[in-house]
């Protein structure tokens, strides 16, 4: 592929205080691609996407989307650029209806300003209904009676429905059950057949390995690799994932102690 | 901001079928009870009963002027709650609207005075809310922007306040209030007749606001559910003419005409009290400002989950400050009615239960405060019910001790009743 990724983020940091959450990660995307983001637990990958999504700011590093260096100061930002992220706490409003989460922050109105519920209610309907989503008994039902495979629908379908041109999924299926993971993984195939690009997140090698086109290793921080799938195996991405491979900072070994950070 | 709803991803073999089966209106109340969501059922239900024993143990409590001195009575507390229930909603509370209530009759009153700067009534009452407003915000920027817990800003504003409240009325000690536009809005009643076309005039804007609704499910290709809306409707005009009905047949004493027999007590019919009316302005426009704009939706979303409305790029910190701001000019508001009632200022101005009257109101009447959960209305049920216990106990001979510990009992179980439902809810979401 010689055309430029979609996005691109080069030498990306950041620190929480003393920590050293990312340290000059690079990352990239490409249109209509699924791309697998594993590590370990801290290994910043949730941090990671927090900065492309505008929650966290970055201390220092380069994010380019669409070829365009861009810098992204908060979620509208992102959003802005076709940027959605489910996150793994669902960022739901328990306490608001189906409709209301869909459109939380980008309420349509009416021409006197009035919340315009009968087009934001049948949008959602539409929604759900193409992505398949007919277990949910009434879109006017607080999210809180949901149950955990519904809400992770709730949330999927709240990132696409806007013009997005990136989805990133974190942990998307670490609360379902069989069937709905399923449901999901095809969703996220689907996604990126009509040329969107995904990024998922996921502890499930498994999954990754039947819907990603390419992996990232994150360790401790640091990007390890990206990894075809068709030219890797579990085997060789579990061991990125905990012994690390040495790719551009030298003098750690690929057994190298753990870094402090 | 984008209107169109892009479907990116359709159809992943759609199983055919009315996923949203018809239901009755019973089957649909039965389901809301048994998952906790009680709206104001309780608040009715405790109404009604209260109203009944009073009828049958106080005498003079079940009477035309009994009721609109109750309306009275509650005016002043009601405005306090409407702000009480946005700061609810949000999760935070407000201590110090007594007596912000207090600063506004004072600015009022001070601005007003004749040997004073003598302003007219209109501008006193805008100015005095004009200094609430920007205290209230104040004190919700100090809570959204440097993070101080709001139990400690607005507890450090209510001695502040009060503080300010005795030094300025140490010398003076009463400010009379004369001005009119002041006083008539609790002194004030409207005529029988214009008292039954307010009736109309609510019962007919409503009908239109529903119909309107309607019609938008149609325009919108929604299943259309006429029966609720027309059982809110007959709900409304009941209200209304009610009201007014009761109001119109109320009378005060008054001095007799001429030629009267001297055993004869003279009264003079009152009407629909201008503050009731404007306990209904403020509750049309509050509860219309909580759920048809997108800032109330976004008070919603910062109660139920702040981090969520974060990621969904909603300014928080503004929300918040907006909040404490209505917050402030609802306790003035409430501060003015209360004063006029008194038509003067004292010490006491905005001390005593005003402050935990005002939020029991809000929490007797369903808003939870554990964030958002709750109406606008809640409030004023909630006022209306500890304006009845206050009224019968007062009438029934009872002290002020029995006041307080019934007004308490009655919080305590309300504040029960919302820990239950949202358990009842938590576990029919699982």
């Amino acid at each position: 592929m010689s055309e430029t990724p979609l996005l691109e983020i080069r030498d990306l940091s950041k620190t929480f205080g003393s920590v050293q959450a990312l340290t000059d990660v690079d990352f990239e995307v490409r249109r209509g691609e699924v791309m697998a983001l594993v590590g370990d637990n801290g290994a910043g990958k949730s941090t990671l996407i927090k900065c492309v999504a505008g929650i966290h700011g970055y201390d220092s590093g380069e994010i380019s989307f669409d070829g365009e260096a861009v810098s992204i100061h908060g979620p509208k930002d992102a959003a802005k650029l076709g940027i959605e992220v489910v996150y793994q706490d669902l960022a739901l409003c328990d306490n608001l209806d189906v409709v209301q989460n869909m459109y939380l922050g980008r309420e349509v109105r009416d021409f006197l300003f009035r919340l315009n519920e009968p087009v934001m209610e049948q949008h959602t309907a539409e929604t759900l209904e193409s992505l398949a989503v007919t277990t949910i008994r009434s879109i006017r039902q607080p999210v809180a009676s949901l149950s955990g495979g519904q809400r992770q629908s709730v949330a999927v379908a709240k990132a696409v429905q806007w013009n997005s041109r990136l989805v990133i999924l974190d942990e998307p299926t670490a609360a379902l059950g069989v069937a709905q993971t399923r449901q999901v993984l095809e969703l996220v195939k689907r996604l990126a057949e009509q040329g969107l690009s995904v990024v998922l997140i996921s502890h499930n090698l498994h999954d990754i390995f039947e819907v990603a086109t390419r992996i990232t290793v994150l360790r401790l921080g640091r990007d390890v690799g990206v990894y075809e799938r068709d030219k890797t195996t579990e085997q060789e991405i579990v061991h990125a994932i905990t012994a690390g491979v040495p790719t551009k900072i030298a003098g750690i070994a690929e057994t190298a102690p753990e870094i402090v950070a | 901001m984008s209107t169109e709803a892009d479907v990116v991803a359709p159809g992943i073999g759609l199983p055919e079928g009315d996923e949203t089966e018809q239901q009755t209106l019973w089957q649909r109340a039965v389901g809301n009870v048994k998952s906790g969501n009680l709206g104001v059922l309780p608040v009715v239900i405790g109404e009604v009963l209260i109203v009944t024993y009073f009828s049958f143990t106080a005498t003079n409590f079940f009477t035309a002027g009994n009721f609109v001195n109750v309306i009275l009575q509650m005016a002043g507390v009601t405005m306090i709650a409407f702000g009480v229930v946005f700061v609810l909603l949000i999760a935070e509370i407000d201590l110090s609207i007594g007596y912000l209530s207090g600063i506004a009759a004072l600015t009022a009153a001070t601005l007003q005075l004749p040997d004073g700067r003598n302003y007219p009534g209109w501008l006193c009452i805008l100015l005095a809310l004009g200094v609430v407003a920007i205290i209230g915000a104040a004190q919700g920027t100090v809570v959204a922007k440097v993070g101080v817990p709001s139990f400690v800003v607005t507890l450090a504003g209510l001695l502040i306040w009060q503080g300010v409240i005795l030094r300025e009325l140490q010398v003076r000690g009463v400010i009379q209030i004369e001005e009119d536009w002041i006083n008539k809005t609790a002194t004030y009643y409207f005529s029988a007749t214009v008292s039954w076309i307010i009736a109309a005039l609510v019962t007919g804007l409503y009908a239109l606001v529903a119909l309107s609704g309607l019609f938008g499910q149609q325009r919108a290709g929604l299943k259309v559910r006429p029966l609720p809306a027309l059982a809110k409707l007959v709900g409304v005009a009941v209200a209304a003419f009610g009201v007014v009905a009761i109001c119109t047949h109320a009378t005060k004493p008054a001095a007799c005409p001429e030629g009267t027999p001297l055993a004869e007590v003279c009264t003079q019919p009152l009407g629909l009290p201008l503050a009731a009316v404007l306990m209904l302005v403020f509750l049309v426009g509050l509860t219309f400002l909580a759920k048809r704009t997108t800032f109330g939706r976004h008070v919603y979303a910062v109660g139920g989950n702040a981090e969520a409305a974060r990621r969904a790029g909603i300014n928080v910190a503004r929300v918040r400050i907006l909040v404490f701001m209505i917050s402030g000019i609802m306790a003035g508001v409430g501060g003015l009615i209360l004063a006029a009632r008194l038509q003067s200022v004292n010490l006491n101005v905005g001390g005593g239960t005003l402050l935990l009257d005002s939020i029991s109101a809000a929490v007797i009447g369903g808003v939870s405060l554990f964030g958002g959960r709750g109406e606008v209305r809640g409030a004023l049920f909630g006022s209306l019910i500890i304006a009845t216990i206050a009224n019968g106990l007062n009438i029934g001979g009872y002290k002020t001790g029995t006041i307080y510990i019934v007004t308490g009992a009655i919080l305590l179980g309300a504040v029960t009743l919302d820990t239950v439902a949202r358990r009842l809810q938590e576990r029919s979401g699982r």
